[in-house]
Order: structure tokens, then C-alpha cells, then sequence
């Protein structure tokens, strides 16, 4: 049996990422994320891995797509500031298919806003914020352990889906320290990548089966040359300017995630049997979220919590599937509103949808949810 | 007819290359495939074809890498020095070589040369620097010499120009060298010094572009360009050969720095070397 340790929620995560094979880190110090680059520093070479800290943050995902190009599990973490600025290197990631992890510890925004303070404002930009139409895959965890077990499940749909994952996480679970075992984690087994092409079409790295939506590609240095480019690319993985073969790329692409949502998306129900209300949140949020849904059902109330961990692409089929024993959803977010928009579009009108959110750095307590959800009732009553 | 050069070392499928008649572009990608040729048929020290990697930002000089048949990487707008940092670091015994132009490695992409420079990281970056943003049709960039013309200097450059590799240099480059196309053979002889070269080497090679900078700036065709480069671009025994009056306007060509600082890659390894012989001394994981 292994013992329990005390760990801080930034620190799980670079654990979880070692025992992913992850061996190369690169990145750029930020208030709330540092940790994860200190924790990086100091264990990488440890298990033979390595630690760069680059000059900006535009560099350190540049670094780890590059070390992924030649065959390394690689990954950065940063905070919105230099979330904004990796951008443009995520959107590359995706079109040229690098798998890689780039964890996002969420604060409060806009601008350099609150540096210390938690947030989830960071939402929509892990979906939107590189340019043009793209895949996403991002999870979102909400306590210490599952920082550990759920990095590891983000390795793997790097590595399955050849795609970055971003890790969304929060200030709250960032810098929370609980007592954790880590032994048994849910995902131990590591998906590695293919290391040969597919078979058919002369070999070539973007060469995809019928039927199916990643490329196998071997690391550079391996004996196969080839070439990788943020153009759109035929199989070849050379420029084209065919508006046919670019279409067929990017819907491929968005394809690979879409269609594989049922293999991607996880989400925790927590009370949910028999709830009329959901309680819908993610990330740090659920803390006071279980609370408050305890505190509700011990004052009789049928509420439960549905906590989307995968958080992109958005668990609608799930969610959808509870839609007809609900009578209300309660939409609880570190952010003025931007999971809530996709709520609404799954439940797409035939639910009232409520809303409770913060953008000032203050965290949301299971008082102001119990509050909430009075208010609710009251509203029901004014009805 | 395709040389056996081209034969060899590109990819023929992809060629012609889109560079404008009487760019300097093409020689400067010949001087690389003939080093790198030299290099693999050195009898007493050859290095792997399979261990090169050719790694380019975005811009004219960058579509380079696509025509080299190596493993080859066309990444974004200044950040190809970054990704070669984590493609070197996670194999060190690949040869990372960097194909970039003047804006790419030192406007947008200055401060990954510079950083790259200071660490000692063993790449080689080549720089086809024409003085201007060719793909983009003709901007001045930050090695546009001060009152030239560009389609943003209308009225002359206000900018002070950078010398790319002094800048290297001073930012601690363990390699510095300067080429250009006129002298070809010299140039390769920089690039394969620069590719054998353990630390960062960084090689300024002087391209043309005779449709924007040329043409903007009166400085007649291809054929003049070339001229002007034979003429005040000297080889380093020539340079140092003529008095100071007479250098007076010119530049030299050659290494005009070395030093054997020790490489990042090597130096990282004694970290994971001693992480791990401590470890196994305690019997445990290193945690």
C-alpha cells in the first residue's frame, strides 16, 4: 500500500505527467503555475528527462512541439498571460498533429488582473483562441488526486488523437494541497504512439487508413524523412493551394475530435439519480459545489452535480440524457458566463438555465450556492 | 537537367522553388546541400543523413526546408530557433539546422537568437538575409540599411540597421560567421565549419533580392547585385590583407567568432548523469 502524502495540486501534475512518460518540459515562470516548472526542474533529469526555461512563453510550447517532432512526450504550463501568447504555436500543434500537454492554471483576467486570485475565464479561450477552425481537447480537474490521474488521461488522448490537450486547471486546485495516494490511478495505461506509418499510399506521414482520423508519424531521427508544415498540407505533408485537399485536411482534423467525443468526453454525476436541479460546474468550482448539494439534500432538496471533466469538447450527450428528469440547471462558474453559453445550447431552451458567477477573484462559497438556489425556488414560487 | 546535386539532396517533386528570377535564395540552399554533402562523404568524420534536421520559420528563405530532402520542419513566424531548441534538446545527436531570413531570426524572432545564442545550444542557424521582407513584397527589415527604400519607407529608413551576427555574437554566440552569394565556395566552407561546430553557430549569409530591395533601391539586376557583393564583400585574408582606408564601406566574410564554450545539451547531460548516479546510490527513485 502506498502511503498518503500531502501535495499541492501543481505539483500532482507534474507527477501524473512523469508517470505519462512525459520527459520534457519547457516553459516560462507565472503566478499561479511556477510550481509546476520548479516541480519539472527539479524531478525531470531525476527520471532522465529534460528542463528547459525558455524566454517567453511563445518559445516554450515552440520547445515542446519541437521535442514531441522528435520523439518526446513534452509539456509546458502557464497562466492566461502566457495562455495568450502560445496561441498561435497550439493552433500549430493541431494542424501539423503534434501531441503535446499544455496545462493552463487559471487566474483572474483580463490582462495581468489578479495574479493570485482564481478564475475560470480562461474557458472559451482553450476553445477559441488559437486562429481558424481547429480541434480541442481539454480536461479540467477539480481535486489534487484527480490532477494526477487526469494528466495522465491527457498524455494518452495526446498521443491517441495526435493533438495538444490543454489541462485546464485553476488557482483553486493549483495551490490546494490535499493528502493523496497515488498509487492505482484510473488511466495507468499509456497509450504510446504508432511508430511506423500506416501502410498504403507509399508510406506517407499524413497517410490516413479509410475510416479512420490520426496519422501514425515516426519521430524525426528514426530513418523516415519527412516533412512537417503549418500550411495546409497533403499526405505528403507538403504545402498545397488545392482548396479541395485543405477542406478535406481541416475537416479531418475537427473530425477526429468530433466524432471520437463518445472516447474523449468524461463527466463525474454526483447525486444525480433522482436530482430536479443540476448543479453544473467544473474545475475548483465543484468543492463548493458537492458541499452545497449536500447541505441541499440534507435540507430535502433534490439537487445533484453533473462536473463535465472533460470540458472540450463540451459532454452535451451526457448532459442531454439527463435533461428529462430536470425541472431547472444551475450554472456555477469563476467566470461571467462562458460554459453556462454551452449549457444553453445543449439544453437548448427547454430547461431554465440559472447562472452564478464571480469575476473578482473571490471564491464562490456553498452559501452563496445554497443562496442561489433559495432564490430559484423563490422564483418558482413567483411563478 | 537537375544536377545530382538536386537529385540527391531535393525533393524534385517540389521544385521549381518559388523564388523570383535572380534571388539569392537558391545558392545560398545549394551552399547548404553541398556542405552537408561534404560533410556525409567526409571519409575520416561523416555525419548521418537520417540525423540532419532542417528547421524553418515563415518568409522566403524559409520555404527552403520543404526543398531539402531531410527530416525538415516549416514552423511559425520567428519561432523556428524555439522549436529547434526542443528538437536538439530531446535528440542531441541530431544535427538541427535552422534555415531562416533577417526578419525571421531578428524582428520577430530576435529574442529566441539571442537566447539560443547566450545558452550555447548546439544548433546551426543560417540566415538568408536580403535586407528586406521579400514574401510580403518588400518592407523594410531590421537589417534594411538606414535612408534605403522599402514599400513601408517611402521616404527613406529612419530605422538603424542590426549586423546579424554581431548581434550573435555579443549575445554570446560560441560561433559567429558572416557569407553571401558571390562567394559560394567560401560560404560553404562557413556552413560546414559552422554544422561541425559543437555549440550555437550562427552564419549571416548575405542573399539578393534584386525584385524588391534591388529594384526600390536602384541597385540594378541580379547580375549588378552579385557585382557589388565581389566588391565589397571580402574573404577574411583579403579584408585583413588592405589598409584601413581601403576597407573603408566593406565587410568581411568568414568567422568572426569562435570560442569552445561548453554546449547546453552536454552540460545537461552531467545534471541528468549526477541526478541519476545519486539516486541509485540511495537505492531509490530519486524522489
Amino acid at each position: 500500500m502506498a502511503k498518503a502524502v500531502l501535495m499541492q495540486g501543481n505539483e500532482a501534475a507534474v507527477e501524473g505527467a512523469i508517470t505519462a512518460g512525459m520527459r520534457f518540459f519547457a516553459g516560462y515562470p507565472i503566478t499561479p503555475s511556477t510550481e509546476i516548472a520548479e516541480q519539472s526542474a527539479l524531478r525531470l533529469p531525476q527520471e532522465g528527462g529534460k528542463f528547459m526555461q525558455m524566454e517567453d512563453e511563445i518559445s516554450s510550447i515552440a520547445a515542446v512541439l519541437g521535442a514531441s517532432a522528435a520523439g518526446m512526450k513534452a509539456m509546458t504550463a502557464t497562466s492566461g498571460p502566457g495562455f495568450s501568447l502560445m496561441q498561435e504555436n497550439i493552433g500549430y500543434g493541431a494542424m501539423a498533429e503534434i501531441p503535446c500537454v499544455i496545462i493552463d492554471v487559471q487566474r483572474t483576467g483580463p490582462s495581468t488582473g489578479l495574479p493570485t486570485s482564481p478564475s475560470q475565464g480562461d474557458y472559451m479561450q482553450a476553445r477559441w483562441g488559437t486562429h481558424g477552425d481547429h480541434p480541442v481537447i481539454a480536461l479540467s480537474p477539480s481535486s489534487v488526486l484527480e490532477t494526477y490521474t487526469l494528466i495522465i488521461r491527457a498524455f494518452n488522448l495526446a498521443e491517441k488523437y495526435r493533438t495538444p490537450v490543454i489541462f485546464l486547471m485553476d488557482e483553486i486546485v493549483g495551490h490546494m494541497r490535499e493528502g493523496v495516494v497515488l498509487s492505482n490511478p484510473r488511466d495507468l495505461i499509456i497509450n504510446r504512439r504508432k511508430m511506423s506509418f500506416h501502410d498504403g499510399a507509399n508510406k506517407q506521414c499524413y497517410f490516413v487508413p479509410e475510416g479512420e482520423y490520426v496519422p501514425a508519424m515516426k519521430p524525426f531521427g528514426q530513418g523516415e524523412r519527412y516533412n512537417i508544415t503549418g500550411l495546409a498540407h497533403d499526405v505528403s505533408g507538403f504545402p498545397v493551394n488545392s482548396s479541395e485537399i485543405a477542406g478535406r485536411l481541416v475537416t479531418r482534423l475537427l473530425d477526429k475530435v468530433e466524432k471520437n467525443a463518445d472516447d474523449i468526453c468524461r463527466v463525474e454525476e454526483f447525486a444525480m439519480d433522482d436530482a430536479e436541479i443540476a448543479v453544473v460546474c467544473f474545475g475548483g468550482t465543484a468543492r463548493a459545489v458537492m458541499d452545497a448539494v449536500l447541505q441541499a439534500r440534507e435540507a430535502g432538496k433534490r439537487v445533484g452535480m453533473f462536473r463535465p471533466i472533460t470540458v472540450w469538447p463540451f459532454p452535451e450527450k451526457q448532459l442531454r440524457a439527463r435533461l428529462p428528469q430536470l425541472k431547472k440547471i444551475l450554472m456555477v462558474e469563476h467566470n461571467h458566463g462562458q460554459m453556462l453559453l454551452e449549457v444553453q445550447r445543449t439544453v437548448g431552451g427547454a430547461l431554465p438555465v440559472d447562472f452564478l458567477g464571480r469575476i473578482d477573484g473571490t471564491v464562490i462559497s456553498p452559501a452563496d450556492i445554497l443562496a442561489k438556489l433559495s432564490e430559484m425556488e423563490g422564483k418558482n414560487h413567483a411563478e | 537537367m537537375p544536377s545530382d546535386l538536386v537529385h540527391l539532396y531535393m525533393r524534385i517533386d517540389h521544385l521549381p522553388q518559388i523564388w523570383c528570377p535572380g534571388c539569392g535564395n537558391g545558392v545560398i540552399m545549394r551552399d547548404v546541400a553541398v556542405a552537408i554533402d561534404e560533410l556525409i562523404h567526409d571519409e575520416e568524420n561523416s555525419i548521418n543523413r537520417e540525423d540532419i534536421v532542417i528547421v524553418s520559420g515563415i518568409g522566403c528563405s524559409s520555404r527552403a526546408a520543404g526543398y531539402l530532402d531531410f527530416n525538415s520542419i516549416h514552423t511559425t513566424h520567428g519561432r523556428a530557433i524555439a522549436f529547434a531548441s526542443g528538437i536538439k534538446m530531446a535528440n542531441p545527436k541530431l544535427h538541427v539546422i535552422v534555415l531562416t531570413g533577417d526578419g525571421d531570426c531578428s524582428a520577430i524572432g530576435g529574442n529566441h537568437l539571442i537566447h539560443a545564442a547566450r545558452r550555447n545550444l548546439g544548433l546551426t542557424v543560417v540566415c538568408f538575409n536580403n535586407d528586406i521582407y521579400g514574401m510580403t513584397g518588400g518592407q523594410y527589415s531590421p537589417t534594411t540599411p538606414n535612408g534605403d527604400k522599402a514599400t513601408t519607407a517611402p521616404y527613406g529608413n529612419v530605422d538603424r540597421p542590426f549586423d546579424i551576427a554581431v548581434l550573435a555574437a555579443g549575445a554570446g554566440a560560441s560561433f559567429s560567421a558572416r557569407g553571401d552569394v558571390y562567394h559560394a565556395r567560401e560560404t560553404i566552407d562557413i556552413i560546414k565549419r559552422a554544422i561541425r561546430h559543437k555549440g550555437f553557430s550562427l552564419v549571416d549569409v548575405y542573399s539578393i533580392c534584386p525584385t524588391y530591395y534591388g529594384r526600390k533601391n536602384r541597385k540594378g539586376d541580379a547580375v549588378e547585385m552579385l557585382r557589388w557583393q565581389k566588391e565589397n564583400l571580402l574573404p577574411t585574408a583579403r579584408y585583413y590583407s588592405m589598409s584601413e582606408e581601403e576597407r573603408a564601406g566593406k565587410k568581411q566574410i568568414g568567422i568572426l567568432s569562435y570560442n569552445d564554450y561548453p554546449e547546453y545539451t552536454e552540460e545537461y547531460a552531467k545534471i541528468i548523469a549526477a541526478c541519476r548516479g545519486k539516486a541509485k546510490k540511495q537505492g531509490g527513485d530519486g524522489t
